[in-house]
């Protein structure tokens, strides 16, 4: 199953991305609109809020990255989003999610099933656990298009021969009966991502596209993203870990820590200047790349500490054990995720000294 | 199976390379460890009857110096034999071709039972601090046990004390002997591990992707901690990852692996600046970059890794090379040399870049 094209064709010119720099407008009314969204799971320990009053918009034709690190609570808000959360021990408990103006949190279950796949897509971080492993890619894609458009058996074939070619995969006609072990991780993660887009959705969750592919492959997979956004009008909620992988695809991002929401803004600003000491602490501990020498730290600067338990949160702000420039308020009262003086609207931090961090 | 690793040796380029690497400074002298030309070939079963006996070859013919103080950064993608050559130049798996040596002396053909005083010294801590603990061990048993093998510890009390000391260095309480390994999040499990292999006072650790695992936050905390314990004990690390922010931040030396081969080395600093092999820069260009501002031009490669049971000829990388040029990279094998005589930077491409 080799992919690369064999040594004895005419080779295209090298293929070079260049990356948009100019952030898509962000006007008019939010594709999605996330509003106070509490999620929390029973556990024996108790019952804990993985997602805890969380509300963020997503524009139309734009891509919003979500960070955080693990048990932040990003992918139970994605998974909130698509109403697949595990009931039980999952439950949504109080919020809306507004998508295209309808409250998704208030659909009876057959309407919500008529969404996803269709307006409403999601892809997964490891593409051999959700692709069926019994059935052919082709077999996979065609049925997302059979359940949400009136089409032949053939011409939901011919619908998924055309993605897996849009997704870059080679010889798309008899790729089309590969089976998902057949093929490498990366092209599993464009069939995944064929199926999602199979019916144009307007909304596409991606957790962690990238996490489980190689360096190179991750670049592959990102530039196919960033074409199909562009061809399809979609907007993306790109959850990821990754920093480097927000700052360069997505156009706003959200940072939750703890199951709330403490820093959001546009890409740009909130890398030239984190409003709250845990981005600014997640940004300093990435090891410079590239840089001269003598401009790398001796030592990199760290988040002393780990994330608190859900289950036995803290009074005030859930960072303050681990924040370098906590307060005696911060012990007390948990701020508020508040507008930021000085800076543009749509900027919010939830740090009671989110004004002097500059 | 009769032709032998076809890789030059290059004895003596890593010292001179030494001395390009300005940024910090590391011990010369015998390297702690020495490859030279080592192969790790797998027999692969095939068809019907596991008749057809292909091999794999996982490592083919890597020469490589690590020197004492040093951190020699191993990059490549999944599948390469990074970690095969890790586990191979500490004896785990026995190499098919080539020779080993350790602080000067050979270790090839030595056995299980004259291996084991070496194993002392040198140690390996994993990347899944998951899977690598054994469940049913409490910490102090999991810390404790190579003191027992070795016989370190002069009893119970002192071993307690040993453990307890291991742990505070890093960074854990000693409360935390008496429990077992699933009460710890991931960050605290690498710490234990980290605890286990400096035990014995080794004099050299593979670190095989050991943060790759764990959360952002976390990781560089584990990087702190290698490094301070690198200077404190004068400890040589081989740092496989596939992580280029963090091997060009920590290493004095890299190699660049490609199915099995290494494509490029040189000082940390040379290679991430010029950065010859068409290989280096696409890995290097696909980073993602945690800056807005710093969105540059990507080199996107073509497909996959081919597999490296049936790689493709001469020039492995040519399938997917910007650079290819019929005739010659599917042709002939290039060979890791030295573009700059004295420069210690090495690559094995045809037609490197900025030459």
């Amino acid at each position: 199953m080799r992919c690369c094209s064999p040594a004895d064709e005419p080779r295209p010119e090298p293929p070079v991305a260049r990356v948009p720099v100019a952030p898509a407008p962000a006007e008019g009314t939010p594709l999605l609109s996330v509003r106070g969204l509490v999620t929390s799971f029973r556990t024996e320990g108790g019952v804990l809020r993985a997602v805890d009053d969380v509300s963020f918009d997503v524009p139309p034709r734009s891509t919003v990255g979500l960070v955080g690190e693990s048990g932040c609570g990003k992918s139970v808000t994605s998974l909130s989003i698509m109403r697949l959360v595990p009931d039980p021990p999952g439950r949504i408990e109080a919020g809306k999610i507004l998508f295209q103006g309808t409250d998704l949190l208030a659909l009876p279950e057959r309407e919500m099933r008529k969404l996803r796949g269709d307006r409403l897509s999601m892809i997964f971080q490891e593409p051999m656990t959700s692709l069926n492993p019994v059935y052919t890619v082709g077999a996979q894609i065609a049925e997302a298009v059979r359940l949400h458009q009136k089409k032949s058996r053939a011409d939901a074939r011919a619908r998924a021969v055309e993605m897996l070619r849009v997704v870059g995969i080679p010889s798309p006609e008899t790729r089309v009966d590969a089976y998902p072990h057949q093929l490498s991780g990366g092209m599993r993660q464009r069939v995944m991502i064929a199926m999602a887009l199979a019916c144009e959705p307007k909304l596409l969750i991606a957790d962690e596209p990238t996490t489980a592919l190689d360096v190179t492959i991750q670049a592959q997979v990102l530039e196919l993203l960033r074409k199909l956004q562009k061809l399809l009008g979609m907007s993306v909620v790109l959850i990821t870990h990754d920093l480097g992988v927000v700052a360069e695809f997505a156009d706003r991002v959200v940072v939750m820590y703890a199951g709330r929401v403490v820093e959001e803004g546009a890409v740009d600003e909130v890398f030239q200047r984190p409003r709250h000491p845990y981005t600014r602490g997640l940004l300093r501990s990435i090891p410079p790349f590239g840089e001269v020498a003598a401009n790398r730290p001796r030592r990199l600067p760290t988040i002393e500490g780990m994330v608190p338990d859900l289950r036995a949160l803290p009074v005030g702000c859930r960072f303050q054990d681990r924040c370098p420039d906590v307060i005696d308020v911060c012990r007390k009262i948990e701020p508020e995720l508040a507008p930021i003086d000085g800076e543009p609207s749509g900027r919010r931090s939830r740090c009671h000294r989110a004004s002097e961090l500059a | 199976m009769s032709d032998a690793p076809r890789t030059t040796m290059e004895t003596g380029v890593a010292a001179t390379d030494l001395a390009a690497a300005t940024s910090r400074t590391v011990q010369a002298g015998t390297p702690i460890l020495r490859a030279e030309s080592v192969s790790k070939w797998f027999p692969v079963d095939e068809g019907l009857f596991r008749r057809a006996h292909k091999q794999v070859r996982a490592v083919d013919g890597v020469s490589l110096d690590v020197f004492p103080g040093e951190t020699v950064g191993l990059v490549g993608e999944s599948g390469c034999g990074k970690s095969t050559f890790g586990r191979t130049i500490l004896r785990l798996v026995d190499p098919t071709y080539g020779r080993l040596f350790f602080e000067g002396e050979e270790i090839t053909q030595l056995g299980q039972r004259e291996l084991r005083p070496l194993r002392r010294k040198m140690q390996i801590v994993f990347q899944d601090p998951y899977s690598s603990l054994n469940p049913r061990m409490t910490v102090k048993q999991i810390v404790g046990e190579a003191l027992q093998i070795h016989g370190l510890a002069k009893n119970a009390r002192d071993e307690e004390a040993q453990v307890a000391e291991l742990l505070r260095r890093c960074g854990m309480r000693a409360e935390a002997m008496t429990r077992y390994p699933h009460e710890f999040s991931g960050g605290q499990r690498q710490r234990i591990g980290i605890a286990r292999a400096l035990a014995v006072d080794p004099r050299f650790i593979v670190c095989d992707e050991p943060i790759s695992a764990l959360d952002v936050s976390i990781q560089a905390q584990i990087v702190n901690l290698l490094q301070e314990l690198q200077e404190e004990r004068k400890l040589a690390y081989l740092f496989i990852s596939h992580d280029l922010k963090v091997v060009e931040y920590l290493s004095h030396r890299v190699a660049v692996m490609y199915l099995g081969r290494i494509v490029e080395t040189a000082s940390a600093k040379s290679l991430f600046e010029r950065r010859h092999h068409p290989y280096t820069r696409a890995l290097m260009s696909a980073v993602p970059v945690p800056d807005p501002k710093k969105r540059t031009l990507r080199v996107l490669l073509e497909g996959d890794v081919p597999s490296p049971i049936d790689p493709p000829s001469a020039c492995t990388f040519h399938p997917r090379c910007p650079r290819f040029e019929k005739g010659t990279c599917d042709v002939e094998t290039p060979e890791l040399r030295e573009l700059t005589p004295g420069s210690g930077h090495q690559v094995a491409c045809h037609f490197p870049e900025d030459a």
